[in-house]
């Protein structure tokens, strides 16, 4: 479940990678009532594996991530609602250029700087986005936000229905494609070289590796993700407000992906749901202090399961084997 | 006019503190120089300075004839600098094989390519793998390098500058901290090295360093002291005095 990759490690698909989507096509008609939360699940997800490909792969620590993933999800609300532009694709590809330019931007500056100072600016980049979101009202309604997005159907044919049926498609197949993406990029020299980043950037800079251009890149890269998460987002929501910017979503997103595993491609899978169920069960049995839950939740793994649920499963997936192996042997 | 590396009046200054002054150096074709003297000489700065890791204050760096002072660390790789580094300095989850492939691929400019899988690029592979042949730990290629015991972590740190081909390599004590035994496996890497490659070796080990260098500058605060043949240096006074109570491990 460790996703190695590296010069010689094997990239071709195993049958666990197929799991998600086998599950994901099983939800769809097992449960037909939840496919507007599906939908959402599924662009978390995406939004995670947006993090981890700069945090696990390149070592990126940031807290500002929904910067991104809010612009995208302003940006496709603005578009309808303001500018009555309704296709998918281009709401889509509107949010992702947007995203993609201010990663550009940010991250010029930001991957100039390490360790605290880059938090710190991250930081900085998503409170910002979130002031001109809250004070810009004419554009994003301020706190009110963004009601009544319209999203025409896609190709003409599939419109957006009440039981997030088309949405959770949609949502599906693009994230389908991020997949893919981040996938051939992490076995790929590229992605070796991001890890070889992570693990020592000394050390990449004195092997000639064009490391801040490598960063610059991986960043744009990320935020155009974050973007596209964020238009999927507006267009299952058909509203938008300013609970997709800021600090919080971005801790949000850091811890999900923790509690799901960094550096593991389907960590970004497991972390919303894991974060999803226990935010359930902890406000469900302690109203007042589901936060501090979480939070108690996080100090565990980092401290025991630094794999994530992932790391865990891992480990007693190796147990198991040798307890075989022990066995026969 | 064979020098491959050249310094004019390189000066650099922490603050008050003054790490390298005027210091005038050649590196000739094919050498086998060795740099010495005492802990906080500034040794590791000046290989820092060589390098762009380090801008200098003043004074300029040349390599192939091509002045390279305003020229980054990467540029400077690619025109054929390499270099180890004192404290290991290593890609540490990752298997000895990537550790050398990392910088065979960036040599050969596969190291951008983001569609195939890295372990198509069979010739980089093969490339890592020979290297580490050579240094006598192919055997280790898959493990994560940190698990390795120090001294073959320190052939590793050799072998991540050879993976470069440079035509000048700096080894900033690549014995340090190996035990005798191991220390002479590395020497005798070192000494199989092509003779094409010129190479400056940083060392405290005097006994290693005579019988590797054909050259040695003494470098005390910062300034040279002297330079010349081996047998030159271990006659003259200047460095005895320097040298003399000092204890070197
Ligand atoms: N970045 C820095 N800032 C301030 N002072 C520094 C810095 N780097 C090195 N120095 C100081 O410069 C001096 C020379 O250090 P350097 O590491 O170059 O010595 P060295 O000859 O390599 O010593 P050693 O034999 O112990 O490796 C030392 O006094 C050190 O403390
Ligand atoms: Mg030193």
């Amino acid at each position: 479940m460790k996703h190695p990759v590296g010069y010689n490690a094997d990239a071709r698909l195993r049958w666990t990678e197929w799991l998600p989507w086998v599950l994901a096509i099983v939800v769809f008609f097992a449960l037909p009532d939840y496919l507007s939360m599906g939908a959402r699940v599924l662009t978390y997800i995406l939004f995670a594996l947006s993090l981890d490909l700069i945090l696990g792969y390149a070592g990126i620590i940031t807290l500002g991530h929904a910067a991104f993933f809010g612009l995208g999800a302003y940006v496709t609300g603005m578009l309808s609602v303001k500018l009555g532009v309704t296709d998918p694709f281009l709401q889509l590809l509107a949010s992702a250029v947007a995203a993609g330019v201010l990663g550009l931007v940010t991250g010029a500056v930001i991957m100039r700087t390490h360790g605290l100072t880059q938090l710190m600016l991250t930081l900085a980049v998503a409170a910002v986005c979130l002031e001109i979101a809250n004070k810009a009202t004419h554009l994003t309604g301020g706190a009110d936000g963004l009601a009544g997005v319209v999203v025409a159907p896609i190709f003409g044919m599939f419109k957006f229905d009440l039981y997030g049926k088309t949405a959770y498609w949609w949502c599906l197949v693009i994230l389908f494609a991020g997949w893919w993406l981040v996938r051939r990029m992490i076995h790929s020299p590229f992605g070796a070289s991001l890890t070889g980043i992570r693990e020592n950037r000394l050390r990449m800079e004195a092997i000639g590796a064009p490391v801040y251009a490598r960063l610059v890149l991986v960043y744009t890269i990320s935020a155009v993700m974050a973007g596209v998460a964020g238009a999927l987002l507006t267009q299952t929501n058909q509203v938008v407000g300013l609970n997709v910017l800021g600090f919080e979503p971005s801790g949000e997103l850091m811890v999900m992906l923790i509690l799901g595993g960094v550096g593991r491609l389907y960590g970004a899978f497991v972390g919303p749901r894991v974060f999803w169920v226990a935010q359930d069960y902890l406000a469900k049995q302690f109203p007042e202090y589901w936060f501090f839950g979480i939070g108690l939740l996080l100090v565990i793994v980092v401290l025991f399961a630094r794999g994530g649920v992932l790391g865990i499963c891992d480990g007693l997936l190796a147990k198991f084997r040798s307890m075989r192996g022990g066995g026969t042997a | 006019m064979s020098a491959v590396l050249q310094t004019v009046k390189l000066c650099k200054s922490f603050g008050a503190l003054t790490v390298a002054a005027d210091i005038d150096f050649t590196l000739e074709a094919g050498a086998r120089h060795a740099l010495i003297g005492p802990n906080g000489a500034g040794k590791t700065t000046f290989v820092n300075l060589l390098t762009g890791r380090l801008a200098p204050s003043s004074g300029s760096v040349a390599l192939g004839g091509e002045d390279v002072t305003q020229l980054a660390q990467a540029q400077r790789v690619k025109r054929g600098l390499g270099r180890t580094f004192q404290i290991n300095t290593l890609f540490g989850s990752m298997s000895v094989l990537d550790n050398v492939a990392l910088g065979v691929a960036e040599r050969r400019g596969t190291a951008g390519k983001w569609w195939r899988p890295a372990n198509s690029y069979a010739e980089v592979r093969d490339e890592a793998l020979e290297l580490l042949a050579s240094l006598g730990i192919a055997d280790e290629a898959p493990r994560r390098v940190l698990d390795l015991p120090y001294g073959k972590q320190r052939l590793v740190e050799i072998a991540i500058a050879l993976g470069l081909r440079p035509k000048v390599l700096l080894l900033d004590e690549p014995a340090a901290g190996v035990p005798k035994v191991e220390s002479e496996r590395i020497l005798e890497a070192l000494a199989q090295l092509p003779k094409d490659i010129a190479i400056l070796i940083i060392e405290h080990d005097m006994d290693l360093v005579f019988r590797f260098a054909e050259r040695i500058t003494v470098l005390v605060q910062g300034e040279v002291l002297c330079h010349g043949a081996p047998d030159e240096i271990a006659r003259d006074a200047r460095v005895r005095e320097v040298y003399l109570g000092e204890s070197h491990d």
